[in-house]
């Protein structure tokens, strides 16, 4: 079977694409095309030339490959859009869908998604909409009735300047973004208003989605130090809380030094303070 | 506690006496290293150094919003003294050259904000400019078709060709022209020139700049590669 891309030669006309597949875990930049595994049999050693029009489907089934965020479909190829690594996850169970890949890329500026959990700030009331500003380039809306038990003769307490863990709801770039706090169930689930105290602090975005993978031994750690409360946003902000101003101060400080500590380092900062 | 978080990356070229072939200054790149800015980047090619800072997709004045793409605004401050008519037509250039490649259709109704600032002009300015907006625009997150690099090739009065001159090349030389190529095929995406060349002369600097691109192409990648290997 000819694969197309073993090999990096470089060419005054420009890279040729590669196979997703080989260049998994790798850094990617912005313009190069990756082929999906269906199309790596058409392709020669001669690279894009003419491809014969195939009447029969092919032995392979072609499963659905979800492009996610990092990468457009062009044509039949995927084109890089950010610079980062290359990541591909199966999908699990009966699907017969070719899973998803994406970049995995550093950023500091957050972009709206549905369903994203973030931490808001309140910056206007305007009737019965509360504007919040989440990091992105507009304030979303939340309404006042999108809280646990709220009525129209019950409004929730929620002044200007409040921070207000929701999630998106509506989040398209066409759109202003909507946010609520409750579950489609009518639940608050850990959202609403977030209480008194505490701090707010700014980490990457390529932080929170470490802190909140699962198993992330950071946040075993932390929970081991001091007793507290935090909360993630993904537009990369945490509210953490601890007893006293000073453990609130030192484990903001950890948590947004741990993005450029190595695992020992950080053990040693952990040892340290544990005494 | 705070690790240092710039990464900063140095090319091998040699930059000793120059031939004619393709013989860039040294270069050397920082990303990440202004706390404010959403992706900021350094570019030094030789002796001059320019700074650029990225923000966005932001929010944007509803005069100057787009309904279907991102405002892209592009600074440009000279070491000292105002900004004039010069600095207003190169912020043209790099505003054309970075619109052609950002996805803006991706980020409707936002500003994409360049702001550079000129460290030290030994040459080339343009060609730095449009090299440290593209690290920046990279570091950044912006979505991207491509990636773009700047190369400034000096003709001077017997006909030879000198890339990436400095600044005394550049005013003894007959003609100066800068060009922007993007990285999928090295086209051309930008041109500007000043002075007497013929057309044949134009098709030999196009070819140069183009052999010359894939150097910086291939030290944008290094220093991207060393920038995720730290993590």
């Amino acid at each position: 079977m000819a694969e197309a891309g073993g090999i990096t030669t470089e060419s005054v006309a420009g890279d040729r694409a590669r196979a997703a597949r080989t260049m998994l875990d790798q850094v990617v930049l912005p313009g190069e095309e990756l082929l999906l595994p269906e199309q790596e049999d058409a392709e020669g050693p001669g690279g894009a030339g003419e491809r014969p029009l195939r009447l029969n489907a092919g032995t392979r089934s072609r499963g659905r490959v979800v492009c996610g965020p990092g990468l457009r479909r062009s044509g039949d190829r995927l084109l890089v859009t950010k610079c980062g690594r290359l990541r591909h996850k199966e999908p699990g169970g009966g699907s017969s869908g070719g899973g998803v890949y994406w970049v995995d890329s550093q950023q500091k500026r957050y972009v709206p998604v549905k369903g994203d959990h973030v931490i808001g700030i309140v910056t206007a009331k305007s009737g019965d909409i509360f504007k919040v500003d989440v990091g992105g380039s507009e304030p979303a809306s939340l309404s006042y009735l999108a809280f646990e038990g709220a009525t129209k003769r019950n409004r929730p307490n929620v002044q200007v300047g409040d921070l207000i863990y929701g999630q998106f709801v509506v989040a398209n770039k066409d759109m202003e973004p909507e946010m609520v706090c409750i579950d489609s169930c009518g639940r608050a689930s850990g959202m609403g208003v977030i209480g008194q105290d505490g701090l707010l602090f700014k980490v990457t975005l390529g932080l929170i989605r470490k802190l909140l993978a699962p198993d992330c031994e950071i946040l075993q750690e932390v929970g081991k130090l001091y007793p507290l409360e935090i909360v993630f946003g993904m537009n990369g902000r945490i509210w953490v809380k601890a007893k006293t101003i000073q453990q609130t101060l030192i484990l903001a400080n950890i948590l947004e030094a741990c993005e450029h500590m190595t695992a020992d380092q950080r053990k040693q900062i952990f040892s340290r303070l544990a005494e | 506690m705070q690790a240092d978080a710039k990464i900063r990356t140095e090319s091998a070229t040699e930059s000793g006496p120059r031939g004619p072939s393709c013989s860039l200054r040294h270069f050397a790149c920082e990303q990440n290293l202004l706390s404010r800015p959403d992706g900021s980047a350094s570019f030094l090619q030789g002796d001059t150094s320019v700074l650029a800072g990225v923000y966005g997709p932001a929010e944007v004045k509803v005069s100057k919003e787009i309904f279907n793409k991102a405002t892209l605004e592009v600074i440009l401050r000279p070491k000292i003294g105002l900004p004039g008519v010069a600095e207003k037509s190169r912020e043209r250039l790099i505003r054309n050259t970075c619109e052609a490649v950002v996805l803006g259709t991706l980020h409707p109704r936002t500003s994409i904000t360049v702001v550079l600032q000129v460290v030290s002009d030994a040459g080339s300015l343009l060609a730095c400019c449009l090299n440290a907006a593209c690290m920046a625009l990279v570091d950044a997150g912006v979505p991207m078709r491509a990636l773009f690099c700047g190369v400034t090739c000096a003709l001077n009065a017997d006909g030879t060709l000198v890339l990436d001159p400095t600044a005394k090349q550049e005013k003894e030389a007959r003609a100066v022209l800068t060009l922007a190529l993007d990285s999928v095929e090295r086209k051309l995406l930008m041109s500007t020139t000043k002075g007497l060349y013929s057309d044949a002369e134009l098709q030999q600097c196009l070819a140069a700049a183009q052999a010359a691109s894939q150097h910086v192409f291939r030290f944008y990648r290094e220093s991207l590669q060393r920038r995720y290997s730290k993590s």
